[in-house]
């Protein structure tokens, strides 16, 4: 057969061998799968990107994929994928998360990480729920979700993380919902390549302990407004939408944190003499 | 699982080729990766049902590449594929797997995904005007037809269950 152009890789190439043990239904898989995608479309080789996850369902991720990855402790991913991207900067450095692990115990890096504008993408997998714990509400659950481990529900205001991450300096942002697999590519392609911090929350239902979440298929819908680059304007549009808007929501102008390695990167000498008791 | 129709921009032969190997191969890939989720599950009745269905579609990949043999054939990125949802029209759905699912449920999801592949080809055979692109539509729609067929079959093995289909001792919700 005759074959005009051959890509370099494909979604295949990122995958490792290893199945998942999400839950059948996930959106996790969906995430999994555009990842895989988006990787295959940058064109850059498994080796040359490193998956950073902290704790949870989600965070399970970097093991699924045939990149380096680093299965981080509770909350710090999004540290250990700054130290990595200022250490190596020639890698492409992607932090996946979910919102238990993103917004709650890692709520505070994740405002600084936004503030910092290091060059390296972060996905959260939002599923609004404590799933591998068995079903408790996270930062971002609804205040009248009624659940055995929340009867009538927490009452508390959820996290608005995209609101969070425009007002402490993310350079891009944007939602997408888990099941739209093409949209969910191209916005991860975009992310990666846009310089700076890049933050994208995936809707990604869990449909064992939030069943309701199925729904989102439905529910979900492409913003009908282009990006902009006005932080204000942004924030405007995402606090008044029906919070199931998807797309790129702002393409920012700041300058990414500049990172400087002296000499070669894998020299690790002066290093080592920067911490020589 | 995807829509059907997605026929615009699909006037060759090689074009056509192309996203018909494409929509079996990634059937395949995805029936073996469901297998593999319910083998974790265990599910076994679902997992070698999902495992025999990637096979019947990998031999019908198989049979679409052997067709490809001297054709001039595009690559098509992955994002380009003129389907009309995020996935060829024969691929399951991630999102709707249940770890309880049954194989009557499993079939019926199959079967969509058989009308959905024999939408897609009988959509381009109706708007084409190319005979040759005609002749291929055609003939895939047919095979898909004939699969509709094969898990109608299939389907009249489980019949609908009576009272509550699903049972779990230990849901897991149980946590209060």
């Amino acid at each position: 057969m005759n074959v005009m152009q051959t890509p370099a890789f494909k979604a295949g190439d990122f995958k490792s061998d290893l199945t998942p043990v999400w839950c059948p239904g996930c959106g996790d898989f969906h995430v999994l799968l555009s990842l895989t995608k988006a990787l295959a479309e940058l064109g850059t080789a498994p080796e040359n990107v490193a998956v950073i996850s902290g704790i949870g369902c989600s965070s399970r991720i970097p093991a699924y994929t045939n990149c380096y990855g680093f299965h981080g402790v509770h909350g710090r991913s999004l540290p250990l994928g700054a130290g990595l991207k200022v250490a190596r900067p020639d890698l492409t450095v992607l932090v996946m998360s979910g919102d238990g692990d993103g917004f709650s115990i890692g709520g505070n890096h994740f405002l600084h990480a936004c503030r910092r504008n290091i060059d390296m993408t972060y996905v959260v997998m939002d599923n609004r729920v404590y799933g591998m714990t068995k079903g408790q509400p996270s930062p971002t659950t609804e205040p009248d979700w009624d659940s055995a481990l929340s009867p009538g529900g927490t009452g508390l205001s959820p996290f608005h993380p995209l609101v969070i991450a425009l007002a402490s300096g993310a350079n891009f942002v944007a939602r997408e919902f888990s099941g739209d697999i093409k949209g969910t590519t191209r916005t991860i392609v975009e992310a990666i390549r846009h310089p700076g911090f890049s933050f994208v929350e995936i809707l990604s239902p869990c449909v064992t302990f939030r069943p309701d979440e199925r729904a989102w298929k439905s529910q979900t819908h492409v913003a009908s407004v282009e990006a902009t680059d006005d932080p204000a304007r942004a924030a405007r549009r995402i606090m008044t939408d029906d919070g199931f808007n998807t797309g790129v929501l702002y393409r920012g102008k700041r300058r990414p944190y500049e990172i400087h390695v002296a000499g070669d990167a894998a020299d690790t000498s002066a290093l080592e003499q920067a911490f020589a008791i | 699982m995807t829509g059907a129709q997605g026929d615009a921009g699909i006037d060759t032969v090689g074009k056509l080729l192309a996203h018909a190997y494409q929509m079996e191969l990634e059937a395949q890939e995805r029936y073996a990766y469901l297998a593999d989720q319910m083998d974790l599950h265990n599910n076994a009745a679902l997992a070698g049902l999902f495992r025999e269905l990637s096979r019947i579609e990998g031999l019908h990949a198989a049979d679409i590449r052997e067709q490809m043999q001297g054709m001039e054939v595009p690559e098509i990125g992955q994002l380009d594929y003129q389907w009309s949802g995020s996935e060829g029209p024969e691929t399951l759905d991630f999102g709707d797997m249940d770890y309880l699912m049954t194989s009557r449920e499993a079939l019926l999801l199959a079967l969509k995904a058989e009308e959905n592949a024999f939408e897609f080809f009988n959509t381009l055979l109706q708007s084409t005007d190319d005979e040759d692109v005609k002749r291929f539509a055609s003939e895939f729609a047919e095979e898909e037809q004939e699969h509709v067929e094969l898990v109608l079959k299939e389907l009249a093995k489980y019949p609908e269950p009576e009272g509550p289909p699903r049972d779990d001792l230990d849901p897991p919700m149980g946590q209060d």
